[in-house]
Order: structure tokens, then C-alpha cells, then sequence
């Protein structure tokens, strides 16, 4: 059974005024238990607004969610619960921080499920450490971290809540490599110790190609795609259409093997690519 | 949810009324705020609300518009109506207990209704004609006099500006931290008062932060850009007399004048 289904889904931002806008456009979508889904699309394709439906943040103006199998707007009482179990960080999580320390501020949402003490204080700490958040920083106030610790500090406060499915609305926007690649890399190792579902949404190609296993495309309102990442980079012709750009490293594939070289072209990986070539070059196809 | 609050309430137009200089269009609503206390007389009243439904007809502002203005203001209305009413000495008409009701009182309170009533429809009737931008220019134009007095009137008008543009980026501000707190479960909805009020503290000390963020970035943008107060600062949209503004203020004049005359030679048969 999978994890997150949507039936029909149609949402509108602002129904009956001059500034109406169809965010989601009738679409389908189901998602199967322990998938690492990347998520991309355009500025305005209706990425965030899909989302915060996951979680009954937002109603959707007609169409089914079930998660679980059960439709989550059937009984609103039970929407905190989804919640804890749908556990989602927001584009910019850092500025939802409020409390004194950092320790506190990662404990607001499991004190919300109203867990014991000794349990808090557990995954207080193993989220700190999944994100990579030390024993020091713990004490200090959240406003004296740097941007980048702040947004671990963001994702562990939703971490700690244990969700079977955790959704990233681009974790790593406005961070340099460096924080992006840590980040993604302490997001791909949580989903394989806990082996729960995630959705990430983000602009870069080459980070989905790297840690998802299923791809999104949204493309205005609309579910363009749903595929693992080799089906969805074969589209590549269609996707370059869409203004979306497929991972560098693909490309310099496609124009080889447009130029006659006998490469396998779904490479999205720089890993992937060192392979290739050294299989290639062992083979002796390319002196 | 928050989104939906409208503030400034500004319906962009080209209409006649849309195009009146904004500083003509506050002196002509003071204006015919004015009138509305000049009136005494029933058919100087027709006049006042007649030139207040053209004037939206014209803006075409819909008539559910005028209504939301008016809407909030109704309870003030009907407690002022009901203190004319029963407290106005004169020739009673009705008497019931302790309870008195004079010719004086009952006209009053009619009066007094109608006039709040045009008051606010008129004075909305400037909000939704005028976008929030012009309104500011206007008023900085019109208290330049008070400079003279070391008034600071174009940080006054500076001040305006800015609140006005950041209400709106504020609400989002506010929508966006309710959720990411919903989402930790963070719950508004239920408890005593206390504890709902305690169930705020996540929102508004980011809403805080945030503001006091963006105020230091505004004001650093604005020093790099060499802001320097009004001193010697020109404008980008100079505000212009013409024709039509002419126009307007023939037609409340001789609003005006006409509703004196009525005053005067019509007799107050109410
Ligand atoms: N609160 C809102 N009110 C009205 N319209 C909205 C609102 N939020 C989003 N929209 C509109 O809905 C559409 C989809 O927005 P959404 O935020 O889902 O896009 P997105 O794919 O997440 O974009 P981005 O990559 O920029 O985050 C956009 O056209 C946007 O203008
Ligand atoms: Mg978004």
C-alpha cells in the first residue's frame, strides 16, 4: 500500500478574486513506503503548495489525500497526529526559531506529542546528531549559530518528531556547497538508517540525481512526471524543453555519445560517470 | 485566513475619481465631511448622500464595498442613535415609564446617523480611490507648511510609507511562521486563554526577529542608496494640478453652496 496517495487534487489560492491562480491542477500521485523522492519544477509550479497538502496545512479546494490509506480531512481531529507523522520543514526553516537554546527549540515538537522527559531528551539528542549538531551548541541560543547550523537545528526540531515521512522544501537554498553537501549527505544517511520515506524539494538536478531514487517533475499545476531516476532522465529531450536543465555531467554524455562514442547515456552522477569511463576505458572502446 | 484582510483597500482604476490629485481628493473629503455638519435641512441630506452615489458610481466602486466600510462602524452608529434618542430634552412624543422620547431627540439621532454613515462611506471612498503611495505623497505635500514649525513631516510621511508597504509582507510573514509551527505541532486553537496566549510565543518572537531584521536591512539599503532624509530630495511622480481636479472642486462647491441655500430658503419641514 503506498505510503502518501492523491486522488484528483485540485487547489486554488484566492477562489472568487481578481488574483485567483489554479496552484494544482488535477493531479494523481501515489507514493510507496521508504522512497527517497526528489522533487523538481519551476519557480510557481505548485511544488510547496503539494506539499503542505501532505500534511492538512492546506485543504485542498476539491480531491483526495490518504496517507496511510486513510483520508487525512476526514476527521480534522486527527490532523495534529498527521502531522507528527508527516513531519515537513519549510523553505528558510531557520527563521522559525523561537526559544532560548537550541536544545529547547528541538524539543518543541516532541513536547507537543506530549512524550516523556527521558524520551524528549533521547531524541533531542539523536536528531542533534543525525544533523550533525554538537554537544555544545546545545546551551547556546539559537540566534548565535551561523546560517547554515541554524538550518540543521530547523530540521532536527522536525527530525526529533521521528515522522514516517519527512518532506524538505529546499533544505539547501542559500547555503554554499560545502553546507549543501553536508546537509544532503546527513539527509541520505538518516533515510538509510531509519529507512522512512522522503520527499526533497529542490533546483539542482545533480542533487537529486544524487541522493533521490524517484523523481518528481511538476510543471505548471501539473504532475509532468513520476519515475525513477533513470526513466525520468531518458526524457531528458522533453525535460531541456521544459527549461529545466538535466545534471551537467549528463550532458557531456549525450553530446559523446551524439558524436559517436559508444557510452552508455544515463550517467547523472559524477560517480557514476568515473565508472563508466573507467569500464570503457578498460574495455579499450576510447583511447 | 490572514491573507484575506485588505488593508489600504485600494481598487485601482482610471476612473475620473481615480484620477483627481490625490492632495485635491483629501481637501474635497474634508470638504464634504464639513458639509455634512452644515446640513440641517432633509433635502440638503438628499443632496450630500446623491453626490456620495455618484461619486461611487463614477469610481465604480461596487455598492458591496461601500457596505464592508460602513459594516464596522454600525454598532457606534446605533449607540449613538440611542443616547440622542432617550437623553435629548424638548417635546415628547413618546413616554413609557422613565423612559422618553422627544421630537428633539428622534431627529437628532436620525441626523446624527445619516452623518456618521456619509462620513465614513465618503472618507472609504478616498481609501479606495487612492493607492496607499499617493495618499502619503499627498499628505506630506499638504503638511509642508508645517515645517516651518520643525514638524518632521516628510519622516512622518517616510514613516507612513514604509508601514504601509511592509503590512502585507508582514501577514505573509506571520501565514508562513503559523505554519512551520502548526507543522511541529504547534497547536492555536485549543486550551484556556492562557494557554492559547502562551501558544503564540513561537510566532511572535520570530515575527519579531524578522522585523527587527528587515528594518536594519531596509535602513542599510536606504543609507548605501544615500538616503538622507528630505532634504533637497526630488520625487519620481510629481504630483500635477489639471483640469479634471478643477472640475472636482467646481462640483463640490457648488455642492456646497447649493446645500447653504437650502439651508437658508428651503424650510426645515423635518
Ligand atoms: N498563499 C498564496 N496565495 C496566492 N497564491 C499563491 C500562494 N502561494 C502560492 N501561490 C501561487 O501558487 C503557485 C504555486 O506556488 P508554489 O509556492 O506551490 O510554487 P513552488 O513550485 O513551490 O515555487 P518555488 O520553487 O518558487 O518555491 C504560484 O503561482 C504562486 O504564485
Ligand atoms: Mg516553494
Amino acid at each position: 500500500m503506498p505510503i502518501i496517495e492523491i486522488k484528483d487534487l485540485y487547489h486554488v489560492y484566492s477562489a472568487g478574486t481578481p488574483f485567483e491562480k489554479v496552484a494544482l491542477d488535477h493531479v494523481n500521485l501515489s507514493i510507496e513506503a521508504g522512497e527517497f523522492v526528489g522533487v523538481i519544477g519551476h519557480t510557481g509550479s505548485g511544488k510547496s503548495t503539494l506539499i503542505q497538502q501532505f500534511n492538512g496545512l492546506l485543504k485542498p479546494t476539491s480531491g483526495e489525500i490518504l496517507v496511510d490509506g486513510k483520508n487525512i480531512w476526514d476527521d480534522k481531529k486527527n490532523l495534529r497526529a498527521l502531522r507528527f507523522n508527516v513531519g515537513l520543514v519549510f523553505q528558510y526553516p531557520e527563521y522559525q526559531l523561537f526559544e532560548e537554546t537550541v536544545y529547547k527549540d528541538i524539543a518543541f515538537g516532541p513536547k507537543n506529542m506530549g512524550l516523556s522527559e527521558e524520551e524528549i531528551d533521547q531524541r533531542v539528542r539523536d536528531a542533534a546528531g543525525f544533523v550533525g549538531i554538537s554537544e555544545e551548541l546545545m546551551e547556546k541560543s539559537p540566534f548565535e549559530l551561523s546560517g547554515g547550523q541554524k538550518r540543521r537545528v530547523a530540521i532536527a526540531g522536525v527530525i526529533a518528531m521521528d515522522p514516517k515521512v519527512l518532506i524538505l522544501d529546499e533544505p539547501t537554498a542559500g547555503l554554499d556547497p560545502k553546507g549543501r553537501d553536508r546537509i544532503l549527505g546527513r539527509i541520505k544517511e538518516y533515510h538509510q538508517t531509519k529507512k522512512n520515506t522522503i520527499l526533497l524539494v529542490s533546483h539542482s538536478m545533480e542533487d537529486v540525481a544524487k541522493y533521490a531514487t524517484k523523481v518528481l517533475v511538476m510543471n505548471k499545476a501539473k504532475i509532468f512526471t513520476y519515475g525513477t531516476v533513470d526513466e525520468v532522465f531518458s526524457k531528458s529531450d522533453t525535460i531541456s524543453h521544459m527549461g529545466l536543465s538535466i545534471p551537467q555531467i549528463s550532458k557531456v554524455f549525450h553530446a559523446l555519445s551524439e558524436k559517436g562514442y559508444p557510452v552508455n547515456r544515463n550517467v547523472y552522477t559524477v560517480e557514476g560517470a568515473k565508472q563508466e569511463l573507467l569500464k570503457r576505458l578498460s574495455k579499450g572502446h576510447v583511447r | 485566513m490572514l491573507k484575506d484582510i485588505t488593508i489600504g483597500q485600494y481598487f485601482p482604476g482610471s476612473s475620473f475619481i481615480h484620477r483627481l490629485d490625490p492632495r485635491v481628493k483629501i481637501i474635497l473629503t474634508i470638504a464634504y465631511i464639513v458639509m455634512l455638519f452644515v446640513v440641517s435641512n432633509a433635502i440638503g441630506f438628499l443632496v450630500g448622500i446623491a453626490l456620495l452615489i455618484v461619486s461611487y458610481v463614477v469610481a465604480k466602486i461596487p455598492a458591496k464595498m461601500m457596505l464592508k466600510g460602513i459594516k464596522p462602524i454600525i454598532p457606534i452608529v446605533i449607540f449613538t442613535g440611542i443616547l440622542n434618542l432617550f437623553f435629548v430634552s424638548g417635546t415628547p412624543i413618546f413616554e413609557w415609564g422613565f423612559l422618553k422620547i422627544t421630537y428633539e431627540g428622534l431627529r437628532l439621532a436620525v441626523i446624527m446617523a445619516i452623518r456618521i454613515l456619509a462620513l465614513i462611506a465618503g472618507a472609504s471612498l478616498l481609501t479606495y480611490t487612492t493607492s496607499p503611495i499617493e495618499l502619503t505623497d499627498a499628505i506630506e505635500s499638504l503638511l509642508k507648511p508645517l515645517k516651518v514649525l520643525r514638524f518632521p513631516v516628510h519622516e512622518l510621511a517616510m514613516m507612513m510609507t514604509i508601514a504601509l508597504r511592509f503590512i502585507p509582507t508582514l501577514i505573509e510573514e506571520t501565514d508562513k511562521i503559523m505554519s512551520a509551527q502548526k507543522a511541529r505541532g504547534a497547536d492555536f486553537e485549543s486550551g484556556n486563554l492562557l494557554q492559547r496566549a502562551k501558544a503564540l510565543v513561537p510566532i511572535l518572537i520570530p515575527l519579531f526577529i524578522s522585523a527587527f531584521r528587515r528594518a536594519d536591512d531596509l535602513a542599510m539599503a536606504m543609507e548605501c542608496r544615500c538616503y538622507h532624509g528630505g532634504e533637497g530630495r526630488t520625487r519620481m511622480k510629481q504630483l500635477h494640478l489639471g483640469a479634471i481636479d478643477l472640475y472636482g472642486s467646481l462640483v463640490m462647491a457648488l455642492c456646497i453652496a447649493g446645500v447653504i441655500c437650502i439651508n437658508l430658503f428651503v424650510p426645515a419641514f423635518f
